[in-house]
């Protein structure tokens, strides 16, 4: 009898620890990733090896469509990042917007991509449309999305160098000259 | 034509499966960078995997029919297209680097120059981006007044369309007339904000001024004989044997397909997939007109021609419903931190001045935080995301423009079509290139 007992003590403590993990991560969880933002502008924040899935799983819900796909360099960023506990933030983030026309909702999958590895699964075999944005985003960020069917630079020439959207981007000026007008005297 | 409740929203994601295997098995898009596709224009010797003879040709980027400079490379084979990309980048100018450089007071000058031939909707959609991240709600009457003049521009956009398509496929005089309406509806936009194009008109807050004096006459003026004119299109060229013999049949592509692609506005409604995110997830007061979504029936380029046809007599219908119920009132939200103070009170308080001086000097801030906020323009779903940090310039403004996604669709409808179609497939996707290279 006493034997039982223990067990299930041992068996509670566990449930009790699950608990606080599910706390930690506000409470929220979809395919096994944090979830962040209000109903209208919902984030899940998967890691960078299960993203792919998680973005197959989404799509398998009812997610058909990839509205968008863009890269964010947070390098300079002002402001405490707002992410959900167990994400540590990384430089970059890619970020695509899905959307389930059927039930006519939105929800972004937003990736922490760090700067000395910028790579990140295409999901271009799932949803198309996001080839070109996948060449927009290493274009101007860097960032090399493997398995892409098209890695090739897309606004910018093919000969250009460096990512024009990052922030340490030397801008660069063009000496302009101003000449001062004819003095009246 | 059919409205919404006719046909059933169909896909599954078996089909939506089908759908990729199809575009994959398709091969339709030529894999070459800018510079292959200069080195190996010309003849192609056949292969020994069974390739025939050949030809890469560039159309483009100066070919009048591209709307601006849109290249296109085309794997030919005789005359029928096998494979085909398009090569954008040409008008690119980094305005979402020049974004985060501006204020968000200052960052409607800058997006409304992306869609020049819908400027309004970028400007609703930065707006709406920033309004949420500032957590505030706009006057009544500014959201009517927004409503109002992007149907009107939605109206003169698709004129644009009507007058390029028909000039495109020799329908010449049809030139003329579309440019003769589009110019009555800019008379009325610029009467409005001062500026036929690039207005600057919507800002975060509410718009930069309220209607003048005289608006319903000018706006009747340019109104009242649409009706009779879009009749005069009908016997010009929906009725006409050349013109349908052009159109029909060509370009076809299906609502997985765009779904997949994330194809949107009358492209995916000639599928006959009624989606248009005023009715499905609207914004502004678009839940309280009474107006239809026009779908088509075969995704050819002759559906999305009469989608866009008759969205102008819905824009029609839905600036009177408007018009009869413009709510009086601010045109812009008396928020001090986010607009600047009437003229005539910084005559008389000093802190008027003040606030009037920091918004024009320093910009309001805007709270922390990431947003996307997404409305209809004319060629689909038009987004801004962009991420804050608390200051007064975003951190990063991303515009997902529906041109540069619909491009990518052509390639699917020009394979195995005739080079002579090329020209129709370009202009029935109506990209602008503004928004495409940004």
């Amino acid at each position: 009898m006493s034997h039982d007992r223990d067990q299930e003590m041992v068996i509670d403590e566990e449930a009790v620890i699950d608990e606080l993990v599910v706390e930690q991560f506000q409470g929220e969880l979809l395919h096994g990733a944090p979830v962040s933002g209000s109903a209208e502008q919902r984030c899940v924040h998967p890691g960078r090896d299960s993203y792919a899935d998680v973005v197959a799983i989404l799509r398998a819900e009812g997610f058909w469509m990839c509205s968008d796909l863009l890269c964010v360099d947070y390098l300079g960023y002002g402001a405490p990042r707002n992410l959900p506990v167990g994400i540590d933030a990384e430089r970059f983030e890619v970020v695509v917007n899905l959307l389930d026309p059927t039930a006519r909702e939105r929800i972004r999958v937003r990736v922490q991509v760090p700067e000395s590895d910028p790579q990140v699964d295409t999901i271009s075999d799932l949803h198309p449309g996001m080839i070109n944005p996948e060449r927009e985003g290493y274009d101007m960020f860097g960032i090399f999305f493997a398995g892409n069917p098209d890695p090739s630079r897309i606004l910018m020439p093919d000969d250009w160098e460096g990512h024009p959207l990052r922030k340490d981007y030397d801008l660069g000026r063009i000496p302009v000259q101003f000449k001062a007008p004819p003095s009246a005297r | 034509m059919t409205t919404t409740e006719d046909i059933p929203q169909i896909t599954d994601l078996d089909s939506l499966d089908g759908a990729i295997a199809r575009l994959v098995a398709d091969n339709s898009v030529l894999h070459l960078s800018q510079s292959e596709a200069e080195e190996r224009s010309g003849y192609q010797a056949p292969t020994a995997d069974g390739m025939g003879e050949r030809m890469i040709m560039n159309m483009g980027p100066q070919h009048p029919s591209t709307h601006g400079v849109l290249r296109i490379v085309l794997e030919l084979e005789g005359e029928v297209i096998i494979r085909s990309k398009p090569i954008i980048g040409y008008l690119h100018t980094g305005m979402e680097k020049t974004g985060e450089e501006l204020s968000y007071l200052q960052g409607p000058t800058n997006v409304t120059r992306m869609d020049y031939a819908s400027p309004l909707f970028t400007e609703l959609a930065f707006a709406l981006a920033v309004e949420q991240l500032l957590g505030i709600e706009v006057p009544e009457r500014a959201r009517w007044i927004r409503m109002l003049m992007c149907e009107a521009n939605r109206i003169s956009s698709h004129m644009l369309f009507m007058a390029t398509n028909g000039m495109d496929l020799g329908a010449v005089s049809m030139m003329l007339y579309g440019w003769r309406e589009r110019e009555e509806v800019l008379r009325f936009l610029e009467l409005v904000t001062g500026l036929r194009m690039n207005h600057n008109y919507i800002r975060p807050g509410g718009v930069a001024a309220d209607l003048p004096d005289g608006w319903k006459g000018s706006l009747q003026r340019a109104i009242d004989p649409l009706p009779e004119r879009l009749d005069e299109f009908d016997i010009l060229m929906t009725g006409q044997p050349i013109w349908r013999e052009r159109l029909q049949g060509v370009g076809v592509i299906t609502a997985e397909e765009c779904l997949t692609l994330g194809v949107t506005g009358p492209i995916l409604r000639s599928t006959g997939y009624a989606w248009d995110l005023r009715k499905d997830m609207p914004y502004l007061h678009y839940d309280e007109l009474d107006f239809d979504v026009l779908v088509g029936s075969y995704g050819d380029c002759f559906d999305r021609y009469a989608i866009r046809l008759n969205e102008i007599r819905e824009s029609i219908g839905m600036i009177r419903q408007i018009v009869d119920r413009m709510p009086g009132g601010d045109y812009k939200i008396q928020d001090k931190k986010v607009t600047p103070p009437p003229r005539a009170r910084i005559d008389e308080s000093m802190e008027a001045l003040i606030h009037h001086f920091k918004i024009f000097t320093e910009g309001f801030k805007v709270p922390a935080g990431e947003t996307y906020a997404a409305v209809e323009s004319p060629r689909g779903e038009l987004g801004v995301y962009i991420v804050s940090d608390g200051s007064a310039r975003p951190h990063r403004m991303h515009v997902r423009a529906p041109s540069f996604i619909n491009l990518q669709s052509m390639p699917h409808m020009m394979r195995n079509s005739l080079l002579a179609d090329t020209v129709a497939i370009v202009s029935s996707v109506d990209p602008i290139m503004g928004e495409v290279d940004r």
